[in-house]
């Protein structure tokens, strides 16, 4: 049941998470453009010049320096969000291991996109894939609504006390942030409620308990020197705020719910249930991929998907207890992790699968690279393909190249 | 305040750290903590002086303290700043009680000649408001003394050693200042621990400036230029009176970079014969020692000698 | 100057990396083989030891005279290079 009336707006992927911005009036926004993030930054300049939010707009001089102020207005206790894509994320790789590192809550909006070389603007996973060991949680959307909704769950996210760490919302590049949708917006009050006010975990510091930020009333040092006698037990902290955030994701989402109607976790199935055989995938594709489920239920294939939401942390729980009991998995991949057997998102489903009871014939479906368009006709390919290799009862090739001119 | 007063305050950098006996970074910096009046933020870029404050679990800083990466010391100071003012705007925020904050930037030659020139400019265009400090100890020291943009004509390092067939470094230091007072900032002067007075209200004055300011403190350092560690202040000194590193002050005003030449600078202009020769301050570092054994090489310090000259002429058309 | 308790484990280091405890607890006056002697009959009280110290191990006592915390001294030798009346030497440490 909707509580709250929600204003219905036509908003393209990028308008979507400037608008959540507008609502959410961070402290600091600090971005460099770079197709196909434009639009963020220049919807959110307009903001800006028009006095409709208070927030400081650095227009930095790269990419670097973008995620580098966000670190430290966020260090200097305000909320900071910045913006990019492929090679612009490439650029910054170096600071997202040391915001996550920092424990600084950044969030982060990626427009995916491929990086070079050679040059292309369009959509695919390669760029948020590549900083997939940074210690960001890594969320990706099917469409402008879920981008519009998740950025606002972020904050929640990324600053709850258990977590502490930086959030990357990633929406495709073109196909969700340049296109067009209807979004479903909450008001401005139910918005600011729902982020709240940032509140800091206290630490022990130097001088005694004060709170995890920068101060002059108590001083606190941050991005010290570790020798090999402490690092490895900061990084163990790391990954035990990752463990942390995977309930705390579902819980966000939840609330989230509760407000907007919209619920969101972990994962999102669909059909999967009584399923014989399914696709996983990330993003825009899994909702192509929804109306390829239907029309091969109406042909009564026992078709279904799961689309995963959360690919950092990695939701392994719940990719066993909603896949286990397919017979043939597709994992669909729009990144390639070169020299290695599949793609990313393969491997990580592979290796959850790898000490479970049942386990399911997983199979490897690279497919969109740079832009390439992955249509219905090409995504019944791929579930046919898994039909047969459940006839069959085994795998006949683990890796394949959907829409591939060979 | 007199130098009473400023004996009298509390260290702000804790002894304790990891610093070479001698090292001439922590003398500047205990000089620079000296002029803060206001709440204040620091930040530094890697280097000897972030590794060596910094070595977990302990901490040098008495104040807040930020360390990021090597190359964006500026950018940690723009997001500060932006923070601070946009919890003003909204009156609300952490930092919103204060009326002013103070933002000191630490970056040594390397985060700011070569690596950090580019988040350097960038800060410097948007007008943020702080104090970048460059500790110029003339090379990249913290990873053994390789040549940085900023070392000098001739001087001998890891990555420029003086061998049989290149004497040392070939290419001239880079003009940082003349690039920065091209950025058309407030404030822009050179300091020197060996003048401390000077140093603190220069560092004051960029404080007090309103936009970035820039204050060069030439950091003679006794393990990378090879002199004794009880040498560090006349080291600044001779690099002064030799007018390789002249002290001077530069407001951009009204549309024009206004020079004034600090008091030891000053003397020297007015009394030309009181100018050393390079060669004093060449022959007592280590650096330098190929210009003396096997065989003097005349010719190099004859070149050093006319550059030095020719700058210290050009700075003189501008101030005087 | 080695710590000779155990080091704390993951679950007890303060979060991000935070140093916790202040470099004034590590003593460095075991680093050099000098160490400065204040002659306070001849000092001038110009304060200036204090300010070329690296380490601010010179304080500025009641009587304007220089009082060296020796456990933070690593005999550099600049006071007694910059002292004006040469009322600073350096030792050799016991």
């Amino acid at each position: 049941m909707v509580l709250v009336v929600q204003k219905l707006m036509g908003l393209n992927g990028d308008e979507a998470v400037a608008y959540a911005l507008k609502q959410i009036n961070p402290d600091v926004v600090s971005a460099y453009p770079i197709t196909p993030q434009t639009i963020i930054v220049e919807r959110f300049s307009e903001y800006v010049a028009n006095g409709e939010v208070e927030t400081e707009f650095i227009a930095v001089e790269s990419e670097h320096s973008a995620l580098t102020a966000c670190i430290t207005a966020e260090a200097a206790g305000g909320r900071a969000f910045t913006c990019t894509a492929a090679n612009g994320l490439a650029f910054m790789w170096e600071m997202t291991y040391i915001a996550a590192s920092l424990r600084l809550p950044v969030v982060m909006a990626v427009a995916n996109r491929a990086l070079s070389a050679p040059l292309n603007i369009h959509g695919d996973h390669s760029d948020s894939m590549g900083t997939r060991d940074s210690g960001w949680i890594q969320l990706y959307c099917e469409n402008s609504q879920e981008a519009y909704d998740t950025v606002i769950q972020a904050w929640r996210i990324g600053e709850h006390p258990e977590v502490q760490l930086p959030v990357m919302v990633c929406l495709d590049g073109f196909i969700l942030s340049h296109t067009l949708e209807n979004v479903m917006t909450l008001p401005d009050e139910v918005v600011k409620d729902f982020v709240g006010e940032r509140v800091f975990s206290k630490v022990r510091g130097h001088i005694g308990e004060v709170e995890y930020r920068l101060d002059p009333e108590h001083p606190l040092t941050m991005g010290s020197m570790d020798l090999y006698d402490f690092y490895f037990e900061h990084k163990r902290q790391q990954a035990d705020a990752m463990e942390k955030a995977l309930p705390v994701i579902g819980e966000v989402g939840e609330e989230y719910g509760r407000i907007s109607g919209r619920t969101y976790g972990l994962v999102d199935p669909y059909r999967l249930e009584d399923a014989e055989i399914a696709v996983v995938g990330l993003g825009s594709t899994m909702g192509t991929a929804k109306a390829v489920v239907d029309q091969l239920r109406s042909e009564g294939m026992k078709a279904g998907l799961l689309r995963i939401r959360a690919f950092r942390p990695f939701p392994t729980e719940a990719v066993i207890g909603t896949l286990s009991h397919v017979k043939s998995v597709g994992v669909l991949d729009r990144a390639m992790s070169f020299g290695a057997l599949g793609g990313p998102l393969f491997n990580e489903v592979r290796n959850t699968f790898y000490d479970a009871s049942r386990r399911p014939l997983i199979s490897d479906y690279a497919y969109g690279l740079g832009g390439r368009d992955m249509s219905m006709d090409l995504l019944g390919k791929v579930f046919r393909s898994l039909e047969e290799n459940r006839e069959a009862g085994k795998v006949s090739e683990p890796v394949r190249y959907i829409g591939l001119r060979e | 305040m007199n130098l009473k007063e400023f004996a009298a305050q509390p260290e702000l950098l804790a002894s304790g750290h990891r610093l070479c006996a001698g090292c001439g970074e922590t003398t500047t910096v205990r000089l620079v903590l000296k002029a803060v009046s206001r709440p204040t933020i620091v930040t530094t870029a890697t280097g000897c002086l972030e590794v060596s404050t910094t070595v977990f679990p302990y901490t040098s800083w008495d104040l807040p303290w930020i360390h990021t990466a090597f190359e964006n010391v500026a950018a940690n100071a723009s997001g500060i700043e932006a923070a601070f003012r946009a919890m003003r705007r909204k009156g609300r925020g952490p930092l919103a009680k204060y009326d002013h904050l103070d933002i000191i930037a630490f970056a040594g030659d390397g985060g700011t000649y070569d690596i950090g020139l580019q988040a350097l400019s960038g800060a410097l265009e948007r007008g943020h408001d702080f104090v970048y400090v460059l500790l110029d100890n003339e090379a990249y020291m913290n990873t053994g003394i390789q040549r940085s943009g900023g070392t000098p004509y001739a001087a001998a390092t890891t990555t420029s050693p003086a061998g049989k067939v290149i004497p040392g470094k070939r290419e001239w230091k880079k003009p940082i200042d003349e690039i920065i007072i091209a950025h058309e900032i407030p404030y822009v002067a050179t300091v020197s621990s060996a003048y401390p007075l000077d140093l603190i209200g220069k560092v004051r004055n960029g404080l007090e400036a309103e936009g970035p300011a820039f204050v060069h403190a030439l950091v003679p350092c006794p393990r990378g230029w090879r002199f004794p560690s009880d040498q560090t202040l006349v080291m600044g000194r001779l690099a002064i009176q030799t007018c390789i590193f002249p002290l001077w002050e530069c407001r951009f005003e009204m549309g024009r970079p206004k020079y004034s030449l600090s008091a030891p600078s000053l003397s020297i202009a007015r009394n030309p014969k009181m100018k050393k020769p390079v060669e004093e301050y060449l022959k007592s570092q280590g650096r330098f020692s190929h210009l003396f054994r096997p065989q003097q090489r005349d010719d190099i310090i004859k070149e050093i000698q006319e550059g030095v000259d020719v700058r210290w002429e050009r700075l003189l058309e501008k101030a005087l | 100057m080695s710590e000779q308790k155990k080091e704390p484990g993951w679950r007890e280091l303060p979060l991000g990396g935070i140093p916790y405890k202040s470099s004034r607890e590590y003593k460095t006056g075991d680093w050099g083989v000098l160490k400065p002697k204040v002659n306070k009959e001849k000092c001038t009280q110009c304060t200036l030891c204090h300010f070329c110290c690296p380490e601010g191990a010179i304080k500025i006592g009641q009587d304007g005279k220089p009082e060296v915390d020796y456990e933070c001294c690593k005999g550099c030798g600049i006071c007694a290079a910059e002292c004006p009346v040469k009322c600073i030497m350096m030792e050799r440490r016991s």
